[in-house]
């Protein structure tokens, strides 16, 4: 168990690196930093000061091991555009996109995750037809005008819900919340409804797809060749079976949530970091950019060694030693 | 035949895929019945319906198979009407089914004692403690070492015979009074075919347990069988005692593959073959389905096809042994 | 040229178009949708480029079926006085210019480092299939979105208006490139180990020669199959930065532009100004989608 985890992050940590290079590149040759701190006006004496306090006159290698031991620490530096630490900037508006994220993914997975399984087994009905036309749209619609549409029909000619911003909010210590109060959990709804649609319609036609492969399989013949209910049948063999390369895919897409939240939070003004980002892309402003990236990155690797540890925990194939084997 | 009531009875069964191209009859006219604790070997080539009348019996016909004429009664009562939440309580608890390949029958996300205690404590009134110990007692009775401890252990821990030792556990565990083993041995090493046969041959007779034994080795049938039914495109060829059908086959079909067997006593030069092959399931001759291949084929052969009739030692479907003679 | 045509009405091609009802229709929306954006300056009812022509009195007029609809602009006028109509047409010609110049760009970097990395092998495949493999680790809009951020902070803000154009193309084409170049390795590593490239080689035809005029026309095929069902992700990419307000410049407007200006005057209620656009956009990718798709099934069913 420990040395799985231990080789996972050894294959994560090229990744990591290689990302960390590119946003220090970026960091470090993009624009001229010095440039954009020191203003308009200045001196030779001035910049070469400055330089020398940044560290910029040193050897390419010493100043990167520096920008990872800083970025380790949460050290990005200042915004050009809003003059502010980068950490901070990105602390305050993490709430707003984890808890839209996690929103979205619970509603893709509790939703689409049955919606596959129900059109799994029941092939033909008409409840299963429309399940697929629908997702068929899902796949298809850029999810700016899914949010669009969301707000015209339900703030602009409903009226219900509310179409930009978080609503109200608490703070939980360094954390601001929208789970706790009524317009919070209402200003919720349709950016999570935007955000989780595409994700939802892919979890659904995936599960859907291996559900079947799944029920074709001899051991789900035997099963019913025992005696077996249809439901241990359907939700204990099949299902358990679909898990296993669903976990995958739906890992990955949780990962995608995150990007694409970039989008959702543009089209209502939700404050997060997709919003801080795609103002910072607007502006040029490479430290936010920068380490953003890094962020999603890191993101996207806890999230593939969270999948490996699922994956680890439900096929007992992949614990090997476990078993004294019988060859 | 025995004399006891059947356990099995399988009357004029007829299953059809109904196709694009029209439907394809995949079994006729099948009839046959097993008495208790009789071992029924069923042999034939691929594709003659062996293991069609094993998923019959048992209520599992892939979709769009479906029986289209014909009765199956267990115990004297009909069971190929049943609904499927009835034909599932027959399932496991008296018909007990053993598939081809241990590799893929057993699921792999499951303990072997989970896949026993479940079977059990669907069907008999235990606690899953109970079914815990039963199960320990299935593996060390189907022969798994440190079965206390292997109880936990995963399909894929377990070598290909072993097992196959579990599935024939799972088939037996709730008692059922009938197995229906389709080629269990196929896809084991020849060295441990004779010791997994060997166990069934036991088990089946310590606990009384009647057995449809479908296989295309002879050798197995001739070990294990009671009697043997020869199936050839969907029908039977003929049906008798198992020593009767080996040394006098009575049917041309049935003595063509019985020749076919290498003889363990003496040495040949060539074993005999059977010309041609058997017809597609789209493609059956008129009368006879045998009759393009058969050495003793006659007119009638080709016109009229058979039903099993009295052949003397064993019934068979064949013109030779029809009791009035034919014109002309 | 009579023959040519009458070989392609008996091929197979064309008999899985006509029997297929869906795939008739996606052509027949498709080529509305290319026809209607290459001719948009000769067929539209307006130009919405002409500012002589705009008059602020024909602001915000709804759709002509409504009660305040005015005849003349059948899908109603936007903030400006514009067509919206005339706008979606100038507009989509911006958008498949873009999709389609980033799809032929993504193809050839593609296909070319794809080739190079399944000719030569050794090192430079290695490094070039870890990059798309850390790639395409990343969903391609976010890729899109960084390369185009970086390229603005790189270039002055005069010199980044001039070719926006150019950056966006250039930002979406980089994001997709992984993709062609897999397919492409994996096919020139099965054809390089065939005979006829041993001959070559043996005969001493040189390896760039080899490389482009043997092995190239046979992985060719897939690659075009991957540029049909990327197009219509290019050119939602295109609308996704145009809409997030760091795509196309706003003097050549693109579809997602449309829907982005159109997208301030929903809770007014002036709902046609950015729905239209919308479902043009829609219908567009759609039916490229849907063409793609029976492209390779028809193509070959074994191709995923």
């Amino acid at each position: 168990m420990f040395a799985f985890i231990v080789s996972r992050i050894l294959q994560a940590l090229p990744v990591l690196l290689s990302v960390a290079l590119i946003s220090f590149a970026m960091f470090a040759y993009v624009g001229d930093p010095v440039a954009i701190m020191l203003g308009q006006d200045y001196t030779q004496a001035q910049r070469d000061a400055l330089v020398a306090e940044l560290g910029l006159d040193r050897p390419f290698w010493v100043q990167f091991a520096t920008f990872i031991g800083n970025a380790a620490q949460g050290e990005f530096g200042l915004s050009y555009r809003l003059s502010r630490p980068v950490a901070d900037l990105i602390a305050e508006r993490a709430p707003a996109t984890l808890e839209l994220a996690f929103t979205a993914a619970v509603l893709a997975l509790l939703v689409g995750v049955p919606m596959g399984v129900y059109t799994g087994l029941y092939r033909n009905s008409w409840l299963s037809r429309f399940f697929l036309t629908f997702s068929l749209i899902g796949v298809s619609l850029p999810t700016f005008l899914i949010g669009i549409l969301l707000i015209l029909v339900f703030a602009v000619w409903l009226g219900w819900l509310p179409s930009f911003g978080r609503g109200d909010t608490v703070r939980l210590g360094a954390w601001t919340t929208g789970f706790l109060t009524v317009s919070g959990l209402k200003a919720l709804v349709l950016p999570a409804i935007t955000l989780g649609l595409f994700q939802l319609t892919l979890i659904m036609r995936l599960v859907r797809a291996e559900m079947l492969e799944v029920l074709r399989a001899d051991y789900i013949k035997f099963a019913r060749a025992r005696g077996l209910p249809n439901r241990a049948v359907h939700f204990g063999h099949a299902l358990k079976n679909t898990l296993v390369p669903v976990i995958t895919i739906v890992g990955l897409q949780l990962g995608a949530i995150i990007a694409f939240a970039i989008v959702t939070e543009t089209v209502f003004q939700w404050p997060g970091m997709g919003l801080l980002f795609i103002q910072s892309v607007g502006a040029a402003d490479i430290p936010v950019m920068s380490a953003y990236l890094l962020l999603i990155s890191l993101v996207f690797v806890t999230i593939n060694l969270i999948v490996d540890l699922l994956y680890y925990a439900v096929d007992p194939r992949l614990r090997i030693g476990r078993g004294k084997g019988g060859h | 035949m025995s004399n006891a009531a059947p356990l099995l009875e399988v009357r004029n069964l007829r299953v059809e895929f109904p196709t694009r191209r029209g439907t394809l009859v995949a079994l006729d006219d099948v009839s046959f019945s097993i008495a208790p604790g009789e071992v029924l070997g069923v042999v034939g080539e691929s594709g003659a319906g062996k293991s069609m009348t094993g998923a019959a019996i048992i209520g599992l016909l892939e979709p769009p198979g479906r029986i289209a004429r014909g009765e199956i009664l267990l115990n004297g009562k009909r069971i190929d009407n049943l609904r499927y939440e009835q034909m599932r309580r027959i399932r496991g608890k008296e018909i007990g089914a053993i598939f081809q390949d241990p590799l893929t029958t057993l699921n792999p996300l499951y303990t072997v004692g989970q896949q026993l205690t479940e079977t059990m404590t669907t069907h008999l009134p235990i606690n899953p403690a109970e079914a815990r110990r039963r199960a320990i007692e299935w593996l060390e009775l189907v022969g798994i070492p440190a079965a206390a401890q292997r109880i936990d252990s995963y399909p894929h821990e377990f070598s290909g015979g072993m097992r196959q030792r579990v599935v024939i556990a799972l088939a037996l565990c709730a008692e059922p009074r009938l197995i229906v083993a389709d080629e269990p041995t196929t896809a084991l090493d020849v060295s441990i075919q004779a010791q997994v046969i060997a166990l069934l041959k036991t088990l089946a007779r310590e606990k009384g347990t009647a057995m449809m034994l479908v296989t295309h080795d002879m050798g197995v049938i001739a070990e294990t069988a009671d009697r043997v039914a020869v199936m050839y495109a969907g029908r039977i060829a003929e049906i008798g005692p198992v020593r009767e059908v080996v040394k006098h086959a009575n049917h041309p079909y049935s003595a063509g593959l019985m020749a076919s067997i290498p003889p363990l006593d003496r040495r040949v030069e060539r074993l005999a073959q059977i010309d041609g092959a058997m017809p597609r399931l789209s493609a059956i001759p008129r009368g006879c389905a045998y009759n393009p291949r058969c050495p003793k084929v006659f007119s009638r052969c080709a016109d009229e096809r058979p039903d099993l009739m009295d052949a003397g030692t064993t019934r068979a479907a064949c013109w030779l042994y029809a009791s009035e003679v034919p014109h002309g | 040229m009579a023959e040519t045509l009458r070989r392609f009405f008996d091929s197979d091609l064309w008999f899985s178009f006509t029997r297929s009802p869906v795939t008739v229709l996606s052509a027949i929306v498709a080529a509305i949708c290319i026809l209607g954006a290459v001719f948009a300056p000769w067929i539209a009812p307006h130009n919405p480029f002409d500012l002589a022509s705009l008059n602020l009195i024909d602001a915000f007029k709804p759709p002509a079926w409504t009660e305040e609809g005015a005849r003349d602009y059948v899908l109603g006028t936007d903030d400006q006085g514009r067509d919206v109509l005339s706008a979606i047409m100038y507009g989509a010609r911006v958008s498949l210019l873009v999709g389609i110049s980033a799809t032929v760009f993504a193809t050839l970097l593609g296909v070319s480092l794809g080739l190079l990395a399944g000719y030569v092998g050794g090192a430079i495949d290695s490094l070039l299939m870890r990059i798309c493999d850390i790639q395409l680790t990343f969903p391609s809009i976010l890729v899109a979105l960084l390369v185009d951020g970086v390229v603005r902070a790189v270039l002055p803000r005069e010199v980044h208006a001039d070719i926006a154009l150019f950056v966006v193309i250039f930002a979406i084409g980089i994001s997709e490139w992984p993709k062609f170049a897999r397919t492409v390795r994996g096919s020139t590593l099965v054809e390089r180990n065939k005979e006829y490239v041993q001959a070559a080689r043996v005969i001493g035809v040189p390896k760039a020669r080899i490389m482009v005029s043997h092995v190239l026309p046979n992985v060719i095929g897939p690659v075009l199959v991957v540029a049909t069902l990327n197009l219509g992700l290019a050119i939602l990419s295109e609308a996704t930065l145009s809409f997030l307000g760091v795509g196309v410049p706003p003097t050549q407007p693109s579809l997602g532009t449309l829907i982005r200006i159109g997208n301030d005057f929903l809770f007014s209620g002036e709902w046609w100004i950015t729905i239209f656009p919308g479902v043009a956009l829609i219908a567009m990718v759609l039916s490229v989608n849907l063409l793609g798709d029976w492209l390779r099934d028809a193509l070959n069913p074994k191709l995923r």
